[in-house]
């Protein structure tokens, strides 16, 4: 028995799917400006805060980096609850995506951090500028230049991710494609049809990150 | 009603870690394999083999996961082949494995110095030894770093292969969760047991990176 693709029910089905890839966009840019943040805080703090805070970090980062993003997912939806704190699906959601991105990119702005000449600093407190504004006007913009791509590649590699969200029952794309291959039954032509929206996505988000990095920081990222 | 004591859980958690622990050797092994392949074709001097790889490479790595594997089991009953967690899951996992081992075996290959060919070459091997030979055991030595880190992110990928219903770790910890309700202490021990998986192999690969930086 030949089996025949279908993709009659596209039509019908636009709307669900855009809604879900608005969703999805969503959740990834509030990720990326919180775990943007946050990780900025975090290289620091592990840089020049004290000994417990650098242990707290330390031990934050490896943790997450070291389990599966469902498992933290499931823990903060599920498990949570059980000491009192219940969230939404959707603040559970952007709490575990924040949470597990900034692991990562903590890491990276640290490296980042690294990599400005010390000279740099040097030559800011000698013209007299608090060490904060050093920070935020001198170090801060040459480590972001540096680290640009890899960040690029963690943004899009954490929308990818957020497919798993779906099985909180956040509405974004993967939920909406698993709506609806269940009132098509098909299943197949469904996933194979987001699986391309989700490609498009990712490449449309690394070129425009791309663009912002060129514009603002005259990052070279190919 | 059976009552779960807190070994009970660990008990059956350790259980289900063994199909974990297989699923990623089987899926990190194939995936070496079909990676290689791809990476033959990656860097072969046809046009059409290397677009065929780039191609190949960026579906992998530009859709996610979950796709691939929901893909992978309601493709597979199309051609034919009967539908089963465990089949979709190492299938899946594989290719997955298979696109990110090219693209970092690949960069191991662009960073040997043009030299090294050319010095196969004029010892009179022909391509295939010169890559047996000379290439690919200098490009697997210094990419080892990655391939460990590319470890870890596998063992942490088989968690996805639950949502297809393969019965690893996770997924029987959702059944022992409906049992219990204690989701605070079984995702916790879930967590913990991954930890431990993976932290030995992150801690590797930082050794060898540190090695490799200092060479």
């Amino acid at each position: 028995m030949g089996y025949s693709l279908d993709f009659g029910w596209l039509e019908g089905a636009v709307g669900a799917i855009a809604r879900g890839a608005a969703m999805t966009v969503f959740l990834i840019v509030v990720t990326t400006i919180a775990g943007t943040l946050i990780s900025v805080l975090a290289a620091a703090g592990r840089r020049s805060g004290p000994t417990w805070l650098k242990r707290a970090i330390t031990v934050y980062v490896e943790v997450i980096r070291n389990t599966p993003f469902l498992v933290q997912l499931f823990f903060i939806f599920f498990g949570l609850p059980a000491i009192g704190i219940r969230l939404d699906p959707i603040v559970a959601a952007i709490l575990a995506m924040t949470l597990n991105m900034a692991a990562y990119t903590t890491e990276i702005v640290g490296a980042g951090l690294d990599a400005v000449p010390k000279g740099q600093r040097e030559a800011a407190l000698a013209l007299g500028l608090r060490p904060r504004q050093v920070f935020v006007k001198i170090v801060l913009p040459q480590a972001l230049k540096v680290i640009f791509p890899a960040l690029t590649s963690q943004i899009v590699i954490m929308m990818l991710e957020s497919s798993v969200v779906s099985q909180i029952a956040v509405s974004e794309l993967t939920y909406e494609a698993d709506m609806l291959q269940a009132r098509t039954f098909r299943p197949f032509e469904t996933y194979f049809v987001v699986a391309m929206i989700y490609l498009g996505l990712s490449i449309a988000l690394r070129r425009f990150l791309v663009g912002i990095g060129r514009r603002t920081l005259s990052a070279g990222v190919s | 009603m059976i009552e779960f004591t807190f070994w009970d859980i660990l008990r059956n958690l350790l259980f289900a870690t063994r199909w974990t622990v297989l699923l990623s050797i089987v899926a990190f092994v194939g995936g070496g394999i079909v990676g290689v392949l791809i990476l033959f074709l990656r860097i072969s001097k046809a046009r059409w083999a290397r677009r065929f790889a780039s191609g190949y490479i960026a579906l992998f790595q530009g859709t996610p996961l979950l796709m691939q594997l929901f893909l992978m089991f309601f493709g597979l009953p199309m051609l034919g082949f009967r539908i089963e967690p465990w089949t979709a899951a190492v299938l899946g996992l594989t290719f997955f494995a298979s696109a990110y081992l090219a693209e970092i075996w690949r960069s191991g290959v662009d960073a040997l110095p043009r030299g090294q060919w050319d010095a196969g070459a004029s010892l009179g091997l022909h391509y295939v030894q010169e890559l047996r030979l000379v290439i690919l055991p200098q490009a697997f030595a210094i990419t080892r770093a990655p391939v460990v880190g590319f470890l870890v992110q596998l063992i942490k990928a088989t968690a996805l292969t639950s949502i297809i219903g393969f019965e690893e770790l996770l997924r029987t910890s959702n059944a022992i969760n409906n049992a219990t309700f204690e989701p605070f202490t079984v995702y916790g021990l879930v967590a913990l047991i991954f930890f431990v998986l993976c932290y030995p192999l992150t801690q590797y690969a930082r050794s060898l990176e540190a090695r490799a930086a200092a060479r």
